[in-house]
């Protein structure tokens, strides 16, 4: 069931930027800064966390999902250590996405030969 | 406003207009979108089943599944952007290999690979983040004002 869930509500915001995109001329760029912004909003405000417990991957796997687990530390940040985990907490919750994302970024990009675009 | 176009050239310019909207095919829009959903859909299902193994298998705590989930589906973006088959993937899927975070690791990798030639530090290690670096701004950014907030809501 939690699969259905996930593919659902996971889906719903990937049509939701489509639907941006097309109707918008929004750039993929401005999207994914859209998306981070309005998850870390959605995330203070104490709205996207239902929907994390309800739909698992389906809502932390969107980049939404990355915005709501940095406002998330940053607000974990602060009730444990104060004003030093405003600072600390969002990167601490995120670290492992973001070294992983440089990490097997720059393998891929050393390893790998660009493709000729067809 | 465009007071020298007589009526007529007015009046075939809204037909052609018309005609214009006929025949752009409408379903793409429909269609696009489906396909969005369907792709953003599957690979969230996948973040799922690897989230379940992190758990189940693993038997990580909450904090340890989403950064293992986060951290497997960054490779799979970074892989598949690697041997060319995400790029392949995204003509059909749109924003569902965009929004996913394995489109974050996509946007990192294929920058890095097209700015390769311009050398290991100014190429790739700057130009990696021409995507992924304001994401990373704001995303940390607005997070740091979050933090500040609930600080400020603290002390009452």
């Amino acid at each position: 069931m939690m699969f259905v869930k996930a593919f659902v509500v996971g889906g719903l915001l990937c049509a939701i930027g489509e639907l941006l995109i097309l109707k918008t001329k929004l750039t993929p760029a401005r999207i994914l800064v859209g998306y981070v912004t309005g998850g870390v909003v959605l995330g203070a405000l104490g709205v996207y966390k239902p929907l994390v417990e309800w739909a698992g991957a389906g809502a932390t796997v969107p980049l939404t999902g990355f915005g709501y687990a940095l406002a998330k530390g940053a607000m974990d940040g602060v009730a444990e250590s104060g004003l030093l985990g405003a600072f600390t907490g969002g990167i601490t919750a995120t670290a492992g996405g973001v070294a992983a994302a440089i990490f097997f970024g720059y393998l891929c990009a050393v390893i790998f030969k660009p493709k000729t675009k067809t | 406003m465009n007071s020298w176009k007589t009526k007529r050239q007015l009046d075939i310019e809204r037909r052609y207009q018309t005609l214009v909207e006929r025949f752009t095919p409408n379903h793409s829009l429909a269609m696009n979108i489906a396909r969005a959903f369907l792709w953003g859909g599957a690979i969230c299902t996948l973040g799922q089943c690897v989230s379940e193994i992190g758990k189940v298998y693993l038997g990580l705590d909450q904090a340890g599944t989403s950064a293992f989930t986060a951290i497997v589906m960054v490779f799979l973006g970074a892989f598949l952007t690697g041997i060319g088959q995400y790029d392949r993937i995204g003509k059909h899927a749109g924003a569902g290999s965009i929004v996913p975070i394995t489109g974050f690791a996509n946007s990192i990798v294929s920058a890095a690979m097209e700015f390769r030639r311009e050398g290991l530090v100014l190429g790739i290690g700057a130009r990696m983040f021409i995507i992924a670096g304001p994401v990373l701004v704001y995303g940390v950014g607005a997070s740091v004002i979050v933090g500040l907030a609930a600080y400020v809501v603290s002390l009452f």
